[in-house]
């Protein structure tokens, strides 16, 4: 069988070529976003091809050039370029080792070909060796248990340079007479430009452009701090009409406001209901380190980006419905820069570049986002609320209703034929308003439904959405969609319906999957589930949930300590990603999932006034730091049979159902209004 | 104004002309070519952009150029494969990497007045430093382990 991503550019010579000097070129849609993606693909490569590790380069991804059209995201990167490198390099394989002439019974050593007739090698062979030939299926990767690479823990093909300080990062890129840009925002998402006083900030040394289309504004500078300081005072020269085009808060954001009602699933609905309860997040901001940044260059009509987006094509797309430029003429090129988390600024501050860009043509102008405009105009994840109630009988959950309510969580350029999707294009003279978010359908893993249906069998159950038809705060994919609060609520819900029982002896009660009940006991028997001890103001929670219902399956246990602050003192993760290709890459994604989750679940809340957007700084949006995170024990379910699946989303729906539980425990109080901050809990506690 | 500045970067004099009130992360990065010192926050609240002066961390975001003029700075280009680097890579202490230099500066800065932190000193001594993706214990792990190779 092809894999699907294969079967789409089935030309192995786009996805690999041999190299006479001994190395071997590996081009996948895929890129690298701080989670190790590169390094797992080239370890896929290298296994099936019998090369060392160290003969394989990945190489970045273009836009048209790279045959993989895709996104990074969803956590799908094995399943999808995994699958699709294992089948073309064991095809890669077959190719050479019939080209050989050494007989079909040849073996490979790292690219030696030998066999009784002889000795050759992809090396001697790459001239005469030709894979521009489509992939046919036939040639069968090897089977798990001849694995050499995969299931090794390879360093991390990008950490020296990182660990090291060398210019890796799209923000340390420098081009032959690069200028630099910045852009200067409105005070608030509603506001347009009243009056504009240029001439300070052109009578500034080194400002090369000041820009003005519509109510986007900008500089290019000669140097960067020119750039900063042309900004701010290009701002200090600016006059705005705001609007109180914000809501007064989430609640009331999340009440009143239309909405697209979809029944999701639907076994036996109209049942009575026993019990009910509401759980809620706020909004909540990507928030990577390193602001976003790109670099654009026009040269005649050919324009030229150079950008940490998580879709090049679509990227490219965007741009052509924003400004009148043919997709032949752009070329997007994908360089590393800070985790991204999903839909943030990348692709935005692309499109920056290319307007500040355009007004000095054949110069490079690189753009980077300031703290303040990273946290207040990129994507959110949506601020959303989840209303669950239940049928209990004799202690069996027998009807379940779970319905959401939210704005989409995927508004990334290019979804829409007639909107780019990106910021500046909504602020220019020819204005291209942003769409209204949406989500991707069920059977692709959902966006606000993703993991709404439960994995727990239920004989009744009725699953709907509700999707927000306005979208004051603009709002796109964050690491997980609606599987974050979705499984908070399930899993905070089961807590709730067990009553005296124990909770992971009644979610087993009500779960019939194998692997779910087996990561279930993993983490528990690991955390000393069964043995633990009730002590004063500490407290145990269980959360457990497979990703996107196809994802890994992930089970949690937090444990906490409730004082002034709530506090996570331990996470137990039991992970089972089917065949995992690199332990350690593995347990860091868990891990850095558990303490991202654990960050949003105790701090994190997107502030607001009707105006504008309020947290802007580290201290006015804080997240977890080095003395608050807690000990992360991760414990690997290896299922070498079973195919790789992503887990970079895994751990965070979970990771918060658990704190939750463990806090229940600890106070006897049941906090459903995220972040569990002293606020909240204090709400929660009886009057 | 534009001046003519002296300064000693990971041990060589180095001259720079440039505004006066330039930030010392620009200086470094654009005017040094030493693109390791990153741009997180611009107001020091988040470490990305840590130097060492004087034996002590320094965010170099809202330093300005004139108030160091002089002085002898480090930056992550300077340690040259150190302990802490290399047992980073040993933990495999990170994943996208952006807060890496920031933090391999406050933990050389750290083992330097203690050379054997336990582990309540490193999470401490970190806390001016912001990670996104999660990566704390592994940090904190690699710089103990750094610790205990050094002394």
């Amino acid at each position: 069988m092809i894999p699907p991503a294969l079967a789409a550019a089935p030309r192995l010579s786009r996805w690999i070529t041999i190299n006479a000097s001994g190395t071997v070129a590996v081009r996948s849609g895929k890129v690298e976003l701080g989670q190790g993606i590169l390094t797992a693909l080239g370890q896929i490569v290298a296994d099936e091809l019998d090369v060392g590790f160290n003969r394989i380069q990945l190489i970045p991804l273009t836009a048209p050039v790279t045959a993989e059209q895709t996104l990074t995201a969803g956590s799908r990167s094995l399943e999808e370029s995994g699958a699709a490198l294992r089948q073309a390099a064991a095809e890669v394989r077959a190719l050479f080792i019939a080209a050989s002439g050494l007989g079909s019974h040849a073996t490979v050593h790292d690219g030696l070909i030998m066999s009784d007739a002889g000795t050759t090698s992809y090396w001697d062979l790459a001239e005469t060796v030709s894979l521009d030939v489509d992939a046919t299926g036939e040639p069968r990767p090897k089977p798990p248990s001849h694995h050499t690479v995969v299931g090794t823990s390879t360093p991390r093909i990008d950490l020296p340079d990182k660990v090291y300080g060398r210019a890796r990062f799209i923000h340390d890129m420098s081009l032959p007479g690069m200028l630099y840009g910045r852009v200067v925002r409105p005070p608030s998402p509603g506001a347009t430009l009243r009056s504009l006083d240029t001439s300070a900030t052109k009578a500034l040394t080194g400002i090369v452009e000041v820009v003005r289309d519509g109510s986007f504004l900008g500089v290019v500078a000669a140097q960067e701090e020119t750039a900063i300081s042309g900004a701010e005072l290009l701002r200090s020269h600016a006059v705005w009409d705001e609007t109180a085009s914000l809501p007064s808060s989430v609640a009331e954001l999340l009440t009143s406001t239309p909405v697209e009602t979809q029944t999701v699933d639907a076994v036996s609905p109209g049942f009575p209901t026993t019990a009910t309860a509401y759980y809620s997040r706020p909004y909540l901001a990507h928030a990577s380190i390193g602001p976003a940044c790109a670099i654009a260059q026009w040269s005649g009509t050919a324009l030229e980006v150079w950008s940490h987006t998580q879709g090049a094509y679509n990227l490219r797309k965007a741009i052509t419905i924003a400004l009148p430029v043919a997709l032949d003429q752009i070329t997007v090129h994908h360089v590393e820069g800070s985790g991204c988390y999903g839909h943030n600024g990348a692709d935005d501050v692309a499109f920056d570049a290319v307007l500040l860009a355009r007004v000095v043509p054949g110069h490079a102008v690189q753009v980077v986002w300031s703290r303040a405009d990273e946290l207040a105009w990129a994507p959110f994840g949506p601020a959303m609320g989840v209303r669950m109630s239940a049928c209990v009988e004799n202690g069996t959950i027998t009807g379940w209703r779970h319905e959401t309510f939210g704005n989409g969580h995927l508004a990334r350029p290019g979804m829409s034929p007639t909107a780019p999707g990106l910021l500046s294009a909504a602020y220019l003279a020819d204005a291209k308003p942003l769409f209204v978010s949406d989500d991707p359908p069920t059977a692709r893993g959902g966006g606000a439904q993703r993991n709404a249906i439960p994995l727990y069998t239920f004989p009744r159950r009725e699953i709907i959405k509700n999707r927000l038809l306005h979208m004051p705060l603009r709002t796109s994919a964050m690491r997980a969609l609606g599987a974050y609060l979705n499984v908070f609520a399930i899993e905070s819900f089961m807590d709730e319906l067990a009553g005296d029982v124990d909770p992971v002896e009644f979610r087993l009660r009500h779960l019939t999957d194998d692997r779910a009940r087996t990561v279930i006991l993993a983490a528990a028997d690991r955390a000393g589930w069964w043995d633990r001890v009730p002590e004063q103001d500490r407290g145990c929670g269980f959360g457990f949930a497979r990703y996107s219902n196809h994802g890994a399956y992930c089970a949690v246990v937090a444990e906490v300590r409730a004082e002034q602050e709530l506090q996570v003192t331990r996470l137990t993760v039991a992970v089972d990603a089917g065949l995992v290709v690199s332990p350690d890459g593995l347990r860091n994604q868990i891990e850095g999932g558990a303490i991202q989750s654990t960050s949003w679940t105790l701090k994190e809340e997107v502030r607001f006034t009707r105006t504008r957007v309020t947290s802007t700084d580290w201290e006015s949006y804080p997240i977890l730091k080095f003395s608050e995170v807690p000990d992360v024990d991760v414990l690997l379910v290896n299922r070498p049979d079973l195919p790789s699946r992503g887990a970079g989303e895994a751990a965070q729906g979970p990771t918060a159902a658990a704190i939750g539980n463990a806090l229940a425990d600890a106070l006897g109080v049941r906090v459903r209004t995220l972040p569990l901050n002293a606020e909240n809990i204090i709400a929660a506690m009886p009057g | 104004m534009t001046d003519t500045f002296q300064l000693t970067v990971n041990g060589t004099q180095v001259e720079v002309t440039c505004d006066r009130d330039t930030p010392l992360l620009y200086v470094l990065r654009n005017h040094l070519g030493l693109k390791g010192t990153r741009f997180g926050c611009g107001v020091g609240l988040c470490g990305a952009c840590n130097v060492i002066i004087d034996g002590r961390t320094v965010y170099s975001c809202d330093t300005p150029l004139w108030s160091v003029a002089g002085q002898a700075i480090r930056t992550v280009e300077g340690l040259a494969g150190s302990p802490v680097q290399r047992m980073f890579l040993e933990e495999q202490a990170a994943q996208c990497g952006y807060c890496v230099s920031g933090i391999v500066m406050s933990a050389t800065a750290l083992l330097e007045r203690n050379p054997k932190p336990d582990e309540r000193e490193v999470r401490s001594a970190l806390d001016n430093n912001l990670c996104r993706c999660g990566a704390h214990n592994r940090m904190v792990r690699a710089v103990m382990r750094a610790g205990e190779a050094s002394s």
